[in-house]
């Protein structure tokens, strides 16, 4: 697994990352992220869009819980979402985290991911959730945007890093270096 | 009051260059309702999870009680 960059944002903070003209040379990729955004609340959601598509074409599957309750939903959204964000009530300096995988980023199919995050808050109210997702695009994935859909602004130091995975030297296995 | 332009931070992996570009106003109305249709389904989803507890919770009630449950209550109990 290798890194390919890392945002971390700055004084001010900023309404999306973006990720773009990512390199055609691994197999699969991975963001990892660790966010915090300006709503007033204690929960975040966040949004993913591949290749700046924000048409309906994302669906998921999830098990979420709240601290105190849990459900499941599936729906269609424009983006692969999350609650994996903290609000900027959660407990001070604290970031939501969460990982994304996505495998065969250059297949001419649909794509599907997975998704598991959960954000960090000294109280009842922390939320956790797995997903499933799929994003029905068939072209290669060359760019991946995070936004936040409460809030407006990811705040100061919340970072996010992109991973390549390179596949085996028998093209088969996928390994890390 | 300031009326500063939100902006976003674009970082293309094969140079390494990092912009930070001001949002058109087109993002700006998108963004807006991003944040409608998230508390929307925010709203929905919790919705759904209390009124599935309330219907657990008189199910767990009534079977105590010996009483009987409703379709919706006893689909709660059923994997």
């Amino acid at each position: 697994m290798q890194a390919i960059q890392t945002v971390t944002v700055g004084s001010g903070g900023q309404s999306s990352i973006t990720f773009s003209s990512i390199p055609d040379t691994y197999t699969d990729l991975v963001v990892l992220c660790s966010l915090r955004s300006n709503r007033t609340a204690e929960v975040e959601r966040l949004t993913f869009r591949f290749n700046g598509d924000s048409g309906s074409n994302y669906s998921y599957k999830a098990l979420i819980g709240t601290g105190s309750s849990k459900f499941s939903e599936g729906i269609t959204t424009n983006g692969i979402i999350s609650y994996a964000a903290t609000g900027n009530t959660a407990t001070a300096n604290t970031f939501g985290n969460l990982s994304l995988y996505i495998p065969n980023y250059l297949s001419s199919n649909q794509k599907s991911t997975s998704q598991d995050g959960v954000f960090e808050n000294n109280a009842t109210n922390a939320w956790q959730n797995i997903m499933a997702n799929r994003w029905t695009g068939t072209a290669p994935i060359n760019s991946i945007t995070v936004t936040p859909d409460f809030g407006t602004l990811w705040l100061e130091h919340s970072t996010a890093t992109l991973y390549g995975i390179l596949a085996g030297s028998d093209g088969t296995t996928t390994v890390t270096t | 009051m300031t009326n500063e332009i939100p902006t976003k931070i674009v970082i293309n992996c094969s140079t390494g260059v990092r912009e930070v570009l001001e949002l058109t106003q087109a993002e700006i109305d998108e963004r807006k309702a991003m944040a409608i249709q998230a508390e929307e389904d925010e709203f929905a989803a919790l919705e759904a999870a209390e009124a599935l507890a309330e219907l657990k919770t008189s199910a767990r009630s009534k079977l105590v009680a010996g009483e009987p449950l409703t379709e919706e209550e006893a689909a709660t109990l059923i994997i």
